[in-house]
């Protein structure tokens, strides 16, 4: 068993502390803030380079093999939305991700998928 | 801006639903009722983004705020998604909503009849933003059961917002409260696509 202040470390210093040191402090990502539900996708058939990669930025490429939402990333990897947020505009800047932002409402390109959310409600 | 081109072939769509109200009123139970709950935080700085923090050293001194957000996603079919946010009610914590309504398809105010001025601002605040949204009462037990009439014109709503009586416990009952704030979404879209009547006008 970990003596007590490592345990205190682990515990409450790591979570708070962890997270800031790996996107360098900052508190707001490179370019555009990305959407909650902005769809990301790793882009195939790259090895990136690993200078300035910590293990977070490989976790998020691994678990958007497919496509994943923002907000699903952020609790997958039990990180603040901002530190993903913050981690995703680094990918994006080495275009390691694709990110597809989501289609405003209006802008739907065919009317009927609302009325499909509405029937599969119903199934719940 | 190619949203349906073939660059989106096998993205899902994603739909964005906000669930708003007091303090207390039962946002949690309502997302619960439809989905799992998954644990979803964000932390802000307490700072304005603009300053210099020197953010290492200001961790003791507590420059961040943790803000928990109720997250749920129900997979409508392969590739159609809606989010739910259960999104806090306070107001120190509108830089949130900025960044959760933007785009979002509709929201839940959710209200309770013994305290109806907590839903005040989540009202004030989608009328502001022109997010469509619906008001679902929820019946606490020992209530008093409100017509949905007399809560539509105690919270000064406009005629077309659709107000709901719910048990934001019960499944089938938070089911239609979403469907009732999808369909008033698209009769929403809807008017807003045609042509007002001012310029049919001869």
């Amino acid at each position: 068993m970990a003596p007590p202040e490592d345990r205190w470390l682990d515990q409450d210093a790591g979570p708070v502390v962890r997270p800031y040191a790996l996107i360098g402090g900052r508190t707001r990502p490179a370019g555009e803030t990305l959407d909650v539900i902005a769809m990301i996708i790793a882009v195939r058939g790259v090895s990136p380079d690993p200078v300035g990669l910590e293990p977070e930025h490989r976790a998020v490429l691994r678990l958007s093999a497919l496509p994943i939402s923002v907000a699903d990333l952020a609790a997958d990897l039990d990180l603040p939305l901002g530190v993903v947020q913050i981690l995703l505009g680094d990918l994006r800047e080495r275009s390691l991700i694709t990110v597809h932002n989501p289609i405003p409402p209006a802008r739907l390109p065919d009317p009927k998928i609302l009325k499909e959310v509405v029937d599969g409600l119903r199934r719940l | 801006m190619a949203y349906a081109g073939s660059d989106r072939a096998g993205v899902p769509v994603s739909i964005k639903i906000l669930i708003a109200g007091g303090f207390g009123v039962g946002k949690t139970t309502l997302v619960g009722s439809v989905t799992e709950i998954r644990p979803l935080r964000t932390e802000e700085p307490l700072t304005e983004p603009g300053a210099r923090v020197d953010a290492l050293h200001g961790v003791e001194r507590k420059t961040t705020t943790t803000v928990a957000l109720d997250f749920g996603r129900i997979t409508i079919r392969d590739n159609l998604v809606v989010y739910l946010f259960g999104t806090p009610g306070q107001e120190r914590f509108w830089f949130m909503w900025d960044e959760l309504s933007r785009g979002a398809l509709g929201a839940v105010v959710l209200a309770d009849t013994r305290r109806l001025a907590d839903c005040f601002p989540s009202v004030d605040y989608f009328e502001k933003h022109h997010v469509p949204f619906v008001v679902a009462v929820n019946c606490f037990d020992g209530a008093r059961r409100y017509d949905p009439k007399a809560v539509q014109s105690a919270l000064d709503l406009e005629s077309d917002v659709p107000v709901v009586l719910c048990d934001a416990r019960q499944t089938s009952s938070g089911k239609d409260v979403l469907i009732a704030l999808v369909e008033h979404a698209i009769a929403t879209i809807k008017r807003n696509s045609e042509p007002s009547a001012e310029v049919m006008a001869p």
